[in-house]
């Protein structure tokens, strides 16, 4: 038996192995992470056709629409976190990896992000441009996107872990994830108005930044202890 | 649910549980792998609390559940190269083998979705196998195998006990073990 022997699988490799399954999971059900996507898409394309479509109303609402389109599409997606390993009992079998639950489940973050997050980032510059902000302002709309998507993944984490067990639990999710993520929206949709006016958003980028290293330091730990609560 | 229950097991020895259903078998063998805290009590693995270092404790064990826990989007390869990676660096000859020990040699590229019940449970059992651990956790292992594959499953688990393995197994058929390798305890 080979127990820690030379064959044994680092961390580091250990969580890249769970990245590339779960993307290679992503790949063959394309559908779960393209809602999301969509889903922002609508909402803020939706924006423009309801309100005057004068530029500079455009620009006031633009902030709000981008970071509530954000984080109604990433609560959207945060079902899906863990439900899955939680059915099939592969989640189990990560609690009883002899690896570190919180690692494992920080390796899962990342792919939800990459699934989930990155492509609103990637989005942005097109629906920013749609809600009439110039183009000097997209370098800054992008970067706190980026900041603020990251941190909702990561907080959004615990409240997955700690819906696992519940047949109908979005609305539990929601309701505990929501409160958890008004700083995220508040400092992002500022970063976003003080882009758009052409004015330095560095305060609200620290403050996300701030945001976003709490995150991935206490909600892996938040998440690996919501995880194995659900599993009782 | 369990109270009063105290037990050990030597290298090379099996602990058969058995009882009706609902008697607490499945909640037993969660609470030995950790899955499940105890209010009272203590499990040892070699002589330590496995609560003080569950990494090492979980690191010697192959847990099988009741369900395959397999992804249903991956083949037999797939599934075992990220499920057993996750302890060991694996080769595709070592899953080959592997597979061909629990009589699911031609697996193919099929997804588990697509496969029967039984071969699934094999895939599990292979997983089982590669993560090469003295104890195995086992909840009826050989649910939807076939006599073969059951035959199969006493083979496998032989040849573990042989070699120094544990096992803790749940299960409601009898194991085609010699009497002095199986311990029973039933639970009411």
């Amino acid at each position: 038996m080979n127990v820690a022997g030379p064959n044994s699988v680092s961390s580091g490799e250990a969580g890249w192995l769970l990245v590339r399954r779960d993307l290679r999971l992503a790949l063959r059900r394309p559908g779960e992470w393209l809602q999301p996507l969509m889903f922002f898409f609508v909402v803020t394309t939706l924006f423009p056709l309801s309100t005057d479509p004068q530029l500079s109303r455009l620009r006031d609402i633009a902030p709000g629409a981008l970071w509530v389109a954000a984080l109604l599409s990433c609560l959207l997606a945060l079902e899906l976190l863990f439900r899955e390993d939680g059915q099939d009992g592969t989640l189990e079998q990560l609690a009883v990896s002899g690896l570190s639950l919180s690692w494992l489940l920080l390796a899962k973050c990342c792919v939800h992000w990459l699934l989930t997050g990155l492509p609103l980032v990637l989005a942005a510059p097109l629906v920013a441009t749609a809600l009439g902000a110039p183009y000097a302002a997209i370098p800054g709309i992008l970067a706190a996107l980026l900041l603020g998507s990251i941190a909702l993944s990561l907080i959004g984490a615990v409240g997955a872990g700690l819906t696992l067990g519940l047949r109908r639990g979005g609305a539990l999710l929601a309701l505990l994830v929501l409160p958890l993520a008004v700083p995220v929206l508040i400092f992002g949709a500022r970063a976003t108005a003080l882009a758009i006016a052409l004015e330095p958003t560095s305060a609200p980028m620290y403050m996300l930044g701030a945001i976003v290293v709490l995150s991935a330091t206490l909600a892996p730990l938040g998440a690996a202890a919501a995880v194995r609560i659900s599993l009782e | 649910m369990l109270r009063g229950l105290s037990f050990g097991l030597e290298a090379g020895r099996c602990l058969q549980v058995s009882g009706a259903n609902g008697a607490g078998k499945t909640s037993l063998l969660r609470a030995l792998a950790g899955l499940l805290p105890l209010e009272s009590g203590v499990v040892t693995w070699c002589g330590l609390d496995t609560r003080e270092d569950h990494h090492t404790f979980h690191s010697n064990l192959a847990w099988l559940s009741h369900g395959p826990g397999l992804k249903g989007d991956l083949s037999a390869h797939e599934n075992l190269r990220f499920s057993a990676g996750l302890r060991r660096v694996l080769d595709r000859e070592q899953i080959d083998a592997a597979l061909a020990k629990v009589g699911y040699a031609n697996a193919d590229q099929r997804l588990a979705r697509h496969m029967s019940a039984g071969q699934q449970r094999r895939v599990a059992l292979a997983r089982v196998l590669l993560l090469d651990c003295p104890l195995w956790l086992l909840d009826e292992p050989t649910s939807n195998l076939d006599g073969r594959g059951q035959d199969m499953f006493g083979q496998i688990l032989s040849a573990h006990l042989e070699n120094g393995g544990l096992a803790v197994i749940s299960t409601h058929q009898s194991l085609p073990l010699s009497a002095d390798r199986v311990q029973a305890l039933e639970l009411s």
